[in-house]
């Protein structure tokens, strides 16, 4: 499903990722960890698309296209997902009228018809029963004045109405009491298929209680220096992330 | 004959011809102030960044009475605002006020020429007020219209009635077979514990040249609700002055929204005077430009008596090489205590190209006021672009979308139901969401 090779990008002539190998199949989830600034977020918007950042180098496949080519609307009709780490509040837009463009849209680009305000309406409620969304919410500007637990469950909600393939999930768990995570983790478990997959940027491990990875790996200085099994996580929870760096600069020097 | 020259022969014609000598007066005082100051250049202080002056070099045709014959029936329709069917409708044609297009709906509403007005039973109120606008807008353009009044009306709102229908007012010029300068003039009067809405627009028929001076005057007594709504759309090449001059002669409470659309220079002054304890006054603007139209947004608001309240919000989005203005004066007098007075203007800028000037001009002569103001000039929000792009909304649907929202906060304060639908209808056209 996605393919990341040998990719390198920077901001503002800032190095940033230093050679990103990565491959995520149908039904897997993945989780990104790793310290402050070693590129997570990056890694996120850079697979949607921020124009901030430069790719310099490497290729990203997604479903057996060039990634890197497209728009970040055309990423987002092709079935890739950002849940951002800070939404954005937009005041004025309403979220419902919001979230009907962008489902429409995103039809239209998969060669489908808009739906009708039957289907629609159907289609918010059945989405909101499963990420536990409050109707009141949506009846607001975007995010105007929600709170992070608020934010973040939108955030899902919209992942649900658009159904990715791939959801790449930007330290979801930033900020959340443990009710909100799990809130926002069982929205995110039940939307998961055989066919689509889940990228998780996460800074600790307490999110990956709820969304169980099947790989976990270890983001450090622009690189995976690190890829293993759930049971990875854990370790870094305990031992923190300085045991990698040991790791690292032992390997340099040997 | 140059305009200027023009005008003067017009105004030694409409003094021997015309027999109130109340308005005479006045009319007299204008003339000499516009000979004294002239049309204003940037040289003047309040007119820096708006070139009214290349304008007069125009020879304009300024009917002084009914001359125009070709508007019809027909033509009303094309200017009508939605909901005309349940509104009482003014028509200035030419500056001329028109009885046999208007439809006057309210038995609560009286409406007369100034010069009647002038003699009758609101003499006194015409005498006080006639030429307000006058003690604060010193320049020539203003006093040209007072000097050439010819057509204006007087509206009075009768105590304790509430106008159930509100009052469209278009403002017609008809340049179809010539360059024209059309001054419509008119005083209000909002009664006590009267309300009115009033919606106006403005709108040029054909190609020539035009000018469109207009001096609206509004007193408003004591527990007295005045609305009030400019839409201004009008054609790229038509060239507009509009003075809204409000004075709040007892406690009441006022509501004044602007949307500016169109249009190549547009001039508008909003006036409001707090005359007496615990008005409000809330005050909203948006300009929305393309092209190389210029919007020039003045406003006073002169806080005389204490425990006032005034909240005021401008807000522009410019794009091409539009240029905007916003000068926003806030005086508190020395007497005028307790006043609360705030002030915002806010600018996106969608064009390396467009610009604004934002001026924000506070007087405060008490000890014991809040008063705030601020402006921003801006770019469109480039995080929620990328947001609304991530959720495979295209890059235009998304600019439209967010700029829409930008101005919704100014279009919610449209209260009048047929006019708030026509405008969203307009800037959703303007920014082509469907």
């Amino acid at each position: 499903m996605l393919r990341i090779h040998n990719l390198h990008a920077e901001i503002e002539g800032k190095k940033i990722l230093k050679g990103i190998n990565l491959e995520i199949k149908p039904g897997e989830v993945h989780a990104i960890m790793g310290p402050n600034g070693s590129g997570k977020s990056t890694l996120a918007s850079v697979l949607a698309g921020r124009k901030e950042y430069e790719v310099t180098e490497g290729t990203v496949e997604f479903m057996g296209k060039d990634l890197l080519e497209f728009s970040p609307e055309a990423r987002a009709g092709e079935g890739l997902f950002l849940a951002f780490q800070y939404p954005i509040e937009i005041p004025g837009l309403s979220t419902i009228n919001f979230i009907k463009t962008a489902v429409n849209e995103v039809r239209k680009y998969r060669g489908e018809g808009p739906l009708d305000a039957v289907r629609f309406l159907q289609m918010m409620k059945e989405k909101m029963a499963l990420t536990e969304i409050d109707k009141a919410l949506l009846s607001r500007s975007l995010n105007e004045g929600f709170s992070g637990g608020e934010k973040k469950r939108n955030e899902i909600f919209q992942m649900a109405m658009l159904q990715p393939k791939l959801a790449i999930l930007d330290e979801t768990d930033s900020g959340l009491d443990i009710d909100a995570i799990r809130i926002v983790a069982n929205g995110v478990n039940k939307l998961r298929t055989k066919d689509n997959a889940v990228l998780a940027v996460t800074h600790y491990q307490r999110l990956l209680d709820y969304i169980i990875p099947d790989f976990v790996h270890v983001l450090y200085n622009g690189r995976i220096v690190k890829s293993g099994p759930k049971e990875l996580a854990l370790e870094l929870e305990e031992r923190g992330y300085d045991f990698i760096k040991n790791e690292i600069s032992e390997a340099a020097e040997a | 004959m140059s305009t200027i020259e023009n005008i003067k022969e017009r105004f030694a014609d409409l003094q021997k011809t015309r027999e109130d000598a109340a308005l005479a007066m006045v009319r007299n005082k204008a003339i000499v102030a516009f000979n004294q100051w002239g049309i204003p250049t940037v040289k003047h202080e309040e007119w820096k960044y708006t070139r009214i002056s290349a304008i007069f070099n125009t020879d304009f045709d300024f009917p002084l009475s009914h001359t125009n014959t070709f508007f019809n029936a027909a033509d009303l329709d094309s200017v009508r605002l939605p909901g005309y069917k349940d509104a009482n409708e003014l028509v200035f044609i030419d500056g001329i006020f028109s009885s046999r297009f208007s439809v006057i709906r309210s038995g609560e509403l009286v409406v007369l020429s100034l010069a009647a007005a002038a003699e009758g039973e609101f003499a006194g109120i015409v005498a006080k007020y006639f030429g307000d606008s006058a003690n604060y807008l010193k320049d020539g353009i203003n006093a040209l219209n007072t000097a050439l009044e010819a057509g204006g009306i007087f509206v009075h709102v009768k105590n304790g009635q509430v106008t159930e229908h509100p009052v469209y007012i278009y403002n017609v010029t008809d340049a179809r077979s010539g360059n024209v300068l059309s001054q419509p003039r008119s005083l209000f009067h909002v009664g006590e514990n009267a309300q009115i809405k009033i919606a106006e627009t403005y709108v040029t028929l054909g190609t020539g040249e035009s000018l469109s001076n207009q001096v609206m005057e509004i007193i408003v007594e004591k527990d007295a609700y005045l609305e009030h709504y400019k839409i201004q759309n009008d054609a790229s090449h038509t060239n507009q002055v509009s003075t809204t001059h409000i004075r709040q002669v007892g406690k009441s409470l006022i509501h004044n929204v602007v949307i500016t659309l169109n249009g190549n220079i547009v001039r508008n002054n909003i006036n409001v005077i707090m005359d007496a304890e615990r008005c409000e006054a809330h005050l909203y603007g948006l300009y929305l430009q393309k092209g190389k139209s210029h919007v020039d947004n003045h406003t006073i608001v002169d806080n005389v008596k204490p425990n006032c309240y005034s909240n005021e919000l401008y807000k522009g989005i410019l794009d091409d090489e539009a240029s905007g203005v916003f000068n926003g004066k806030i005086f508190v007098r020395p007497q005028a205590q307790k006043t609360n007075a705030y002030q915002s203007n806010k600018n996106i800028l969608l064009s390396a190209n467009a610009s604004v000037n934002t001026k924000p001009q506070l007087e405060i002569l008490a000890d014991d006021v809040k008063c705030s103001h601020g402006c921003t000039v801006g770019r469109l929000n480039e995080e929620g672009l990328f947001y609304l792009q991530s959720r495979g909304i295209r890059e235009e649907t998304a600019r439209a979308l967010l700029l829409n929202a930008y101005a919704i906060d100014i279009l919610e304060h449209i209260k009048l139901e047929p006019i708030h639908a026509f405008v969203d209808r307009l800037i959703s056209e303007r920014l082509e969401l469907a």
